[in-house]
């Protein structure tokens, strides 16, 4: 072996361990998280309220509230986002107002969760007036997300061939017949998980939910959308944090945390599984 | 027919456009509402509305800063001297202690005599700084108010401690919390560096489609997984571990925030690097191999220099994801707001702080404010982060 | 040293499913010009990529048969496959200069090569920019990124790279297709200057241009090698039908 292969082949084995690295930290959390809280989901766990302080019950509130938030935040989010990616893939030519949406949106991409919190307290909970509610706590996650589902759907559309589009003109059908009937449909699966994927960063993020809408303990479940609710990531952070007892609420908190893991684990199957579907159809036509 | 078409496409143009601007538009809302809750506070002294400081009017003091308010109470400053004045024994009272030397009975009902009581004991001792609510200033006060500095942006930087409910004075000195972001973030920047951009090389150059396939979904994962879930990993797992490795009294620290970090960078760094990695031209990696260059020659003399600019973009947004990250931080790191020297102790974050103390932070008063300034300072070093990657991506090779 | 610079024997190449080379038999005699040529998909490239093992480079690619290079036989299992590549030049369709310096470029292949003697670098950098017929353009720009040459002049950078590692066998991948017809000129002015000193495999596009340069000719058309021969046979009296109607455009 010459120098050259020898310094390529240490190179290239310490990289495969590194990368198996990365690997087994992911299954060491998703290990350790599902062996723990495995035991604790029950059906009870799954739909009744906590109760003895937290450290006995269920955690029904917070997955309602969660569903609450996600649904709030993605009726918002989702048309907002489509028709802003529509706008700048299909619409706007190369200019200085194209790079003025994409530099702001790539902006607002970049702002810490946090700070979403903050704004999200000064405008919908303080300013508008909403209060704690479902509405000023999803409109805050809404804007938090945005950016993810511009981009995804940005792709989706930049993916689609441009024959496509070329062929339907030809045929004399206006911009929007042409979006409408032929580009969407063939970009929809790719939209679609960015929608799923936008639902999993949604329905895991505290910060902006912190000052918004969540409630530490809240036995029953919201009759509008001016009401707080619980919510899942919220109800871990305060189970591990600042309960009453954390010692005690320790299962109630590995199974919250294996709920959380289940609907990630579960969001990015779907999203795959559509994109290979997708992906076999093109390959097919 | 056709006006009501035209009309129609308006209306179309007019909904996707709204649409497109909504992002433009909430970055300045975030701007505005940022700035506008947390500049108040440089209009302002670090003292409680309607809560006043006094001494004895043969005091030669006539203005203390917020901090030296804090460390007269706190005893740390003992003589009116350390402080420009006479050499003289401070004794302090808070209203508490005012109300407390005296009986019911001296009180009167609903406290009536207080403000008499109170004008008479300052100007009985000449050593005395007291603070209590202004409803309690008698109308002939004879002794003398204290005003305390207003807060400066300078002091909010570069002050070197945060004690946001001391009393009377709080002092907001947000440069402990700034470099205990700065830190936690280095630390994990050093740590998800090699890592990120090996497995990154890894999966771009060297490992086949079929690892590739298996790879992708893992990097996704990770990148899914909530960040309280890694907060709550970090504080079951690995704070305990940190603790019995170094023989610490308390696990939370700098380093077990610093490797939670790590492991959120990471999706962002190696996905980012991993797409600039994949412009290089195949032809130009071609000519490098046509040559008699290894592949690993190949990578470091063609593939990453070229892939370069991606690769600092990669970087910067990983680094600009630790500096924002709050739920995970805020759970591993024991949050003592001290300039932090080792990665063995706890240290504070700015988010950590925003997301703790706001909850208890009187809407509306200087803590309030303080944390909406804090804010602004994660905002402005997260958008240069930004700019950063902006004018990285678009350089040219 | 054989006499046979390259020798194909029973070549077969699978790119997936797809069966891209059959039965290849085929010598190219040592300091000649060889052309490929056929129609677009013939095979002619894959066939070069064969001779310095590029094809490794693409998944899902099998072959069977043998290649040998000075009689060494360069698909055995212990071969030195960057020294390989080092003893086979190799210019590619489009100029591919590296985002380095125009001397940085040159020296790159001695470089990675292990070469650390500064001097011997320059003289080495210098003698193939020379060679390469670009001095007189460049000399005073070596420094200068290789980005702001033209395109003819990136090209025939690209060939003084390639030769500054001495190689046996220089492979030519369309190298002038890119190119205006004056480049083209300088282009092939160099292969006949060059062919003096090294073994050339050409693949083009154009016949008129290998009817100029080369020595040998083989027409491929459908993954099969359909006759090679002097080039001048080659043009003036086919025996194959496909080769003629090929050569007197009738198809292509």
């Amino acid at each position: 072996m010459t120098r050259k292969q020898l310094s390529q082949s240490i190179a290239f084995n310490s990289f495969r361990l590194v990368s198996l690295a990365v690997v087994s930290i992911l299954f060491v959390i998703l290990g350790f998280i599902l062996i723990k809280g495995i035991g604790v989901i029950n059906w009870e766990f799954l739909t009744s309220m906590p109760k003895d302080g937290m450290t006995g019950g269920g955690i029904y509130p917070a997955i309602i509230g969660t569903l609450c938030l996600i649904a709030g935040s993605m009726i918002f989010a989702f048309p907002i986002g489509v028709l802003s990616a529509i706008y700048m893939n299909e619409y706007l030519k190369e200019s200085f107002l194209k790079k003025l949406i994409r530099t702001m949106t790539n902006n607002l991409a970049g702002i810490p969760s946090i700070v979403f919190g903050l704004f999200g307290m000064a405008l919908f909970v303080n300013t508008l007036k909403f209060g704690d509610s479902i509405i000023a706590g999803s409109l805050t996650l809404g804007l938090m997300v945005l950016p993810v589902i511009i981009r995804t759907t940005e792709e989706a559309l930049k993916s689609v061939d441009d024959t496509l589009r070329i062929g339907s003109y030809a045929l004399g059908a206006s911009r929007l017949q042409t979006i409408r009937k032929v580009v969407l449909p063939v970009a929809f699966p790719n939209i679609l998980t960015g929608l799923i994927l936008s639902i999993g960063r949604v329905s895991g993020e505290t910060a902006p939910i912190l000052f918004t809408v969540a409630v530490y303990f809240l036995p029953k479940l919201p009759s509008g959308i001016f009401d707080q609710v619980m919510a899942l990531p919220y109800h871990l952070y305060v189970l591990t944090t600042s309960g009453t007892n954390v010692v005690e609420s320790r299962p109630m908190a590995y199974g919250t945390a294996f709920v959380l893991i289940m609907l990630v684990l579960i969001l990015n199957l779907l999203a795959n599984l559509i994109r290979r579907i997708a992906s076999k159809k093109t390959k097919m036509n | 027919m056709k006006k009501l078409k035209r009309i129609f496409d308006k209306i179309t143009h007019g909904v996707l456009f709204t649409s497109s601007m909504v992002t433009s538009v909430t970055v300045l809302l975030v701007i505005v509402f940022l700035f506008k809750e947390g500049i108040g506070l440089f209009n302002q002294t670090a003292v409680e509305n309607h809560v006043v400081v006094v001494v004895n009017s043969a005091n030669s003091v006539h203005e203390l800063t917020s901090k030296q308010v804090k460390d007269i109470f706190n005893q740390d400053i003992t003589n009116w001297k350390e402080v420009g004045g006479q050499d003289l024994e401070i004794t302090t009272r808070s209203i508490d202690d005012l109300a407390g030397q005296f009986t019911e009975e001296e009180l009167g009902t609903d406290m009536v005599n207080l403000p008499t009581l109170i004008d008479q004991y300052i100007s009985d001792n000449p050593g005395v700084i007291a603070y209590f609510p202004d409803t309690y200033l008698k109308k002939d006060f004879r002794s003398k108010k204290i005003p305390l500095a207003k807060i400066s942006v300078k002091e909010f930087i570069s002050g070197v401690e945060w004690y946001p409910t001391s009393q009377p004075a709080a002092v907001y000195g947000a440069w402990p919390l700034i470099l205990g972001t700065l830190w936690v973030s280095l630390g994990a920047i050093l740590l998800a560096l090699p890592i990120g951009l090996i497995t990154a090389l890894y999966m771009a150059e060297v490992a086949g489609q079929r690892l590739r396939n298996m790879l992708k979904p893992v990097v996704e994962l990770l990148s899914g997984i909530p960040s309280v879930v890694y907060g709550f990993f970090g504080l079951v797992v690995l704070v305990p571990l940190i603790q019995r490795l170094f023989k610490l009294d308390v696990g939370e620290t700098a380093l077990a925030g610093s490797i939670i970090l790590a492991i959120m960078s990471l999706p962002t760094i190696i996905t980012i690097a991993e797409d600039a990695i994949r412009t290089t031209p195949r032809a130009l990696k071609e000519a490098s191999l046509a040559l008699g260059a290894s592949h690993w020659q190949t990578m470091t003399r063609v593939t990453i220099p070229y892939a370069k600019s991606g690769i600092i973009a990669a970087v910067i947004l990983g680094i600009g994801r630790a500096v924002g990250e709050t739920m995970a931080v805020l759970m591993v790191t024991g949050n003592a707001s001290v300039i932090p020297h080792t990665f063995l102790e706890p240290v504070r974050t700015i988010p950590a702080t925003i997301a703790a103390e706001l909850g208890e932070a009187p809407f509306g008063g200087t803590h309030f404010k303080a944390l909406f300034a804090l804010g602004i300072i994660l905002f402005i070093i997260t958008f240069i982060f930004n700019m950063l990657v902006e004018t990285v991506k678009t350089k040219k090779v | 040293m054989s006499d046979h610079k390259v020798e194909v024997k029973n070549l077969d190449l699978y790119y997936n499913d797809f069966h891209a080379l059959k039965n290849i038999n085929f010598t190219a005699e040592a300091k000649t010009v060889s052309a490929f040529i056929g129609p677009s998909g013939c095979g002619k490239s894959s066939l070069l990529r064969m001779f310095n093992r590029m094809n490794d480079l693409i998944d899902g690619t099998r072959f069977t048969g043998e290649v040998f290079v000075d009689g060494q036989d360069i698909y055995e299992k212990n071969i030195d496959v960057d020294g390989l590549r080092k003893n086979v030049g190799m210019v590619f369709q489009k100029p591919n200069p590296f985002p380095k310096t125009i001397f940085e470029n040159v020296a790159y292949g001695l470089r990675v090569n292990g070469v650390k003697d500064k001097h011997f670098i320059e003289k080495k950098v210098t003698e193939a920019i020379k060679q390469a017929a670009l001095w007189d353009e460049v000399k005073d720009k070596l420094k200068k990124s290789a980005m702001e040459l033209s395109g003819g002049q990136q090209q025939r950078l690209c060939i003084a790279r390639a030769l500054a590692v001495e190689p046996a066998l220089i492979l030519m991948d369309e190298p002038a297709s890119a190119l205006d017809p004056i480049s083209t000129g300088k282009i092939e002015d160099l292969i006949f200057e060059l062919k003096n000193q090294y073994s050339i495999i050409i693949v083009t596009h154009n016949l008129q241009q290998a009817g100029r340069i080369s020595d040998f000719t083989a027409f491929f058309y459908m993954g099969e090698l359909v006759e090679w021969n002097k080039t001048k046979t080659i043009f003036t009296n086919p025996t194959d039908i496909r080769t003629q109607n090929y050569i007197t455009g009738r198809f292509g």
